[in-house]
């Protein structure tokens, strides 16, 4: 190793030599470094140790086969893993997991297309869209996430009706400060087939465009092959359905005397946080593609409408892909940042991880040592694989230089 | 050695009046261009001589007069812009090469998508232009990659990819360093002898004598004195001509 | 005939400027530009003038009778009351009662005088920090003060010491509260950062190590874990008999969750820094202290000034989460005063007011930082 090479030569040396020989003191420093460090976990948990005799706290994790005595939120993470009173407090965990990331997932799309059209504007060359975009940017990004959130909490429970007077749009839908009613899809024999057509869609949609991109390179003949796609992905599995007699039930939400009984409930804690979080984070992605738009350099576009292309052409082959490379990692940064806020739900009781979990829970059994560091390390987790992706998506997308 | 030039105007700029808000950027210029004739604008920076090259392929837009490039009317209207660009090529002051496509994606770029060559032929092409002016053997490699007389080189070859009848150079060699300039300015003599009608900003008064049939000096927005190079440099009979060859020609 | 005569300068044709133009140009263009501004317009006419009509226009302002420097302003009789003011528009009295609430949280009343001081003294502190930008004795004077602002601030607000009498920190709350959280969080984390930012960059494999380690962890998971980690957890580290007052441990998650960040702006600055600088320093024969401390460190910092002041700007914005472990910031005490008996249902109001004070101060923050690196941007061309 090398550190021992480096104290073999170090053992010949004098003291005074000792004292100014840099090795010499690049070992001692990273020495103490270590030893303090490691001295203060020491006393530490020393002291941690003692704490928790004196109070009689538990410890150890066989709290999360203890009854959690608690009912939660009705929302998919309960939905799927049949949560009740009974259930064990392992299994919150595994609900708070499932909801966190239905709401981040939503949240990501919705930030991601919203930014989109954001950033879009911003840069249009009509005066009032480009000022209204930048209005939203500069008002949604200077108020606080949290602040946001607690005011679409309130508006959805006080300024939206009581059940008996919900309002319907058609009658499909639903909303009252219960929450959003939608139809509960229910799915019939044959239904299956309808997603196997909608799978073949997509697989065939991908080789057409290959096909004719062949063709292209073969016979110089541009195809549009946007028409294809949609067919495929889209018509295909709609005409299967209407073949196989409509295989699909709504359990619409009917309105009773006092209140709305089934359909598809979708709780205002989940709608409240997840729409803060897009409209907050849509912010930070508009400005994200609008700097990847601006960073391509004028004489790209000149030259590109100089060599005769349209100014679809031109976006698609040389603005797009500059713009992206810039936009991307920016953007994929702020899905971190708004799977991380999701933790704010602590506030309005969504119960996703850190509410249920490090919330409830932590209240009823107190061990807050364990049940943080599992909190911390799913998080470190999701912060691991999204680092991961992001260094893939850099390397690939990075243009050659010297 | 200069070539004789045939007598059809294939450029015909008349009254050109362009503004930028208040400021008035090109006062009446009045310009015709034969078929094959090496035309070298000069003159004082601010002079209009960039934008008046950029108003023969519409990146500028003009407000009065008119231009007549091979015949057709240039209005802003797409499809005749189209048309103009594809006998129309520039090549910028710093070359605008692609730098997420390779040398040779960013020469077949148009011919593909504009012209819907097929990707074989317009790759053979490419590869002939890149070697005619040096670059085969840098054809996979990217522009970042290349040095700046290079990338001038590849622009050159992508703007004759299209096979345009008149090729604008807008002040080509401002932005290399010295060693470079000659490798692109042999090359442009040589397009130059070959008959491509071309129209050149530059401050590079050698290749001007060489090749030039016109040179023609701008300033404060408009065409001050034209002449053939013996005489412009030598008989020069407007003053501001005199200050400005007096201001070049010392070093 | 080689020369051509005169032209003249003119004015452009009419038609091709003024307002006529720009609006042909900017909001008509093409067919979609002008279904586009129609679609602002609609967005614009359905969304401000409801909102101005519950702002302003239908609102309620009877606060009564108000006396301002020894004018009587009259509002009204008495000022309004919960159940008189109006449900359809915002019912501003509320705010105005609770105003001092909001500002100072439980501060004893006859001791306002003191916050109002320590504010004072914060603008007089920017202020001279201006005006010595260019006395001789400037950085001597800057320590100086830096030094002694926090030590009187310290003693105004919080007493004891036998000079002013002693208020418990519980009694913080409010706007004041949150400024004082987000002032410490940013002043202690610099330097905290300034460290981990060297030692990330630092030849010595466990310094790196350990710093990267601390960065990385802190980066990867929300404030809101650290701060109940920093409330629950902590105080079982220490000896049994030191009591943590629940502000200090908040102020020790969030100054240490911004360290991690300031230190990434900071390796930034360091990053940006030409290789030639470090060579230099050490040709010239400086110790690794006197390199950072005279060349790399005033440069980076310089490059950094604009990230440094983004950074703070999130972090001003983040200390609202202490809200979730019940300490009483702006946020928390608006939220808390519309449970008030008295004026029940009241938290649109509140909420509006917290948002306008918030994001006057934050706007302001992003226009300076976005001056700031105009600033370098141009400093920097070379």
């Amino acid at each position: 190793m090398k550190s021992l090479n480096k104290l073999s030569s170090l053992k010949n040396l004098s003291l005074k030599e000792l004292i100014y020989s840099n090795e010499a003191r690049a070992l001692f420093i990273q020495v103490s470094t270590v030893l303090i460090i490691v001295s203060l976990f020491y006393v530490m948990i020393q002291n941690l140790n003692e704490n928790i005799e004196a109070r009689g706290i538990v410890s150890g994790f066989t709290f999360l086969d203890g009854r959690s005595g608690f009912d939660i939120l009705p929302f998919l993470g309960s939905y799927i893993v049949k949560f009740s009173p009974n259930s064990t407090n392992l299994e919150v965990f595994y609900v708070a997991i499932i909801n966190t990331f239905v709401c981040a997932g939503v949240g990501i799309i919705l930030s991601t297309i919203l930014g989109l059209l954001i950033g879009i504007a911003r840069l249009s060359t009509n005066y009032l869209i480009s000022r209204l975009a930048n209005a939203y940017i500069e008002l949604f990004r200077n108020i606080p996430i949290l602040l946001q959130i607690l005011f679409w909490y309130n508006i959805f429970l006080n300024a939206l009706p009581h059940p008996k007077k919900s309002i319907s749009f058609l009658d499909l839908m639903f909303v009252n400060n219960r929450g959003f009613y939608l139809p509960n899809p229910i799915p019939e024999e044959g239904f299956v087939w309808v997603f196997v057509t909608f799978a073949i869609g997509i697989a065939a949609a991908i080789y057409t465009k290959r096909y004719f991109k062949r063709k292209q390179d073969e016979t110089g003949q541009q195809t549009n092959t946007i028409g294809y796609s949609l067919g495929l992905i889209i018509v295909l599995p709609i005409v299967v359905f209407f073949l196989l007699g409509k295989p699909l039930q709504f359990d619409y939400a009917i309105l009773g005397k006092f209140n709305l009984k089934g359909g598809l409930a979708v709780v205002p804690e989940f709608v409240a946080l997840t729409l803060a979080l897009s409209v907050y984070t849509a912010t930070y992605i508009a400005e994200a593609i609008r700097s990847g738009i601006e960073a391509v350099d004028k004489g790209q576009k000149e030259a590109a409408a100089a060599i005769g292309l349209t100014p679809t052409q031109s976006l698609k082959l040389v603005v797009l892909p500059q713009a992206l490379r810039v936009a991307i990692p920016p953007t994929i940064n702020q899905y971190l940042n708004l799977t991380k806020n999701s933790s704010l739900a602590a506030a309005i009781g969504y119960p996703e991880l850190m509410s249920a979990f490090g919330g409830t829970v932590l209240n009823q059994v107190g061990q807050a040592i364990e049940i943080l560091t599992m909190v911390m390390l799913v998080y470190l987790v999701i912060s691991l694989a999204i680092s991961i992706l992001l260094n893939y998506v850099n390397k690939k997308m990075a243009i050659q230089g010297r | 050695m200069k070539k004789e030039s045939i007598s059809k105007n294939i450029i015909e700029i008349s009254e050109l009046n362009k503004w930028y808000g208040d400021f008035h950027a090109l006062k009446n210029i009045n310009l015709n261009v034969k078929e094959g004739e090496i035309i070298v604008v000069c003159g004082p920076s601010g002079s209009g001589k960039s934008t008046l090259i950029r108003c023969v392929n519409f990146l500028e837009k003009f407000q009065e007069g008119s231009i007549l490039v091979d015949g057709t009317e240039l209005t802003d209207d797409a499809q005749k812009i189209r048309k103009i660009r594809s006998e129309v090529s520039m090549v910028f002051q710093h070359f605008n090469l692609f730098p997420h496509l390779s040398i040779i994606d960013n020469l077949t770029l148009a011919p593909i998508w504009v012209h819907n060559e097929t990707k074989a032929e317009s790759r053979e092409k490419a590869l002939k232009l890149l070697d005619r002016v040096g670059i085969k053997d840098q054809a996979e490699k990217y522009p970042n990659q290349l040095s700046g007389g290079q990338q001038q080189r590849v622009a050159i070859a992508r703007s004759l990819c299209t096979s345009p009848k008149i090729m604008l150079f807008d002040e080509p060699t401002s932005a290399l360093d010295p060693e470079m300039i000659s490798e692109v300015l042999d090359v442009m003599i040589e397009l130059a002898n070959e008959g491509i009608t071309m129209i050149c900003v530059t401050h590079e008064m050698g290749f001007a004598r060489k090749v030039a049939n016109r040179i023609i000096f701008m300033d404060d927005g408009q065409i001050v004195e034209e002449n053939d190079p013996e005489n412009f440099f030598t008989n020069a009979e407007s003053d501001r001509l005199q200050l400005f060859l007096n201001q070049i020609l010392t070093h | 005939m080689p020369i051509n005569e005169l032209q003249a300068t003119r004015n452009p044709p009419k038609s091709q400027i003024g307002a006529l133009l720009w609006i042909k140009e900017n909001l008509f263009s093409t067919w979609m530009n002008g279904a586009l501004t129609a679609l602002s317009l609609y967005l614009l006419y359905i969304s401000v003038p409801p909102l101005l009509n519950w702002l302003l226009i239908s609102a309620n302002f009877n606060f009564g009778t108000v006396n301002i420097f020894g004018f009587s302003l009259q509002f009204g009789e008495e000022m309004a009351t919960n159940s008189n003011c109006g449900r359809n528009a915002a019912c501003w009295p509320f705010i105005y009662e609770k105003f001092d609430m909001f500002i100072y949280g439980f501060y004893p009343r006859e001791e306002l005088w003191r916050p109002n001081t320590v504010f004072a003294l914060t603008a007089l502190l920017f202020v001279a920090v201006r005006l010595t930008n260019n006395l001789k004795h400037k950085n001597r004077i800057l320590v100086g003060l830096l030094i002694s602002y926090p030590v009187v601030s310290y003693i105004l607000l919080l007493g004891g010491f036998g000079i002013l009498p002693t208020v418990e920190t519980y009694k913080l709350g409010g706007l004041m509260l949150t400024l004082i959280i987000a002032a410490v969080g940013i002043i202690i984390s610099f330097p905290i950062g300034i460290l981990l930012a060297l030692g990330r960059q630092s030849e010595l494999s466990t310094v790196r190590f350990f710093s990267v380690m601390y960065i990385e962890f802190i980066r990867a998971v929300p404030l809101i874990t650290i701060l109940f980690m920093a409330s629950n957890v902590l105080p079982l580290f220490f000896d049994a008999g030191v009591t943590m007052d629940k502000l200090v441990r908040a102020l020790i998650a969030i100054t240490l969750f911004q360290a991690a960040y300031m230190a990434e702006v900071v390796r930034g600055g360091l990053q940006a820094i030409p290789k030639g600088q470090y060579e230099a320093a050490d040709a010239i024969g400086l110790s690794y202290y006197q390199k950072n401390i005279l060349i790399v460190l005033p440069q980076a910092l310089k490059i950094s000034i604009p990230n440094i002041v983004g950074s703070s700007i999130s972090l001003f914005k983040d200390t609202t989460l202490v809200l979730i472990i019940g300490l009483m910031d702006f946020l928390a005490v608006v939220t808390g005063a519309a449970a008030d008996k008295e004026w029940l249902g009241r938290h649109l109001e509140g909420y509006v007011f917290v948002a306008m004070v918030l994001w006057v101060m934050l706007y302001t923050m992003s226009r300076y930082s976005k001056k700031l690196e105009l600033r370098f941007n141009t400093e920097n061309k070379n």
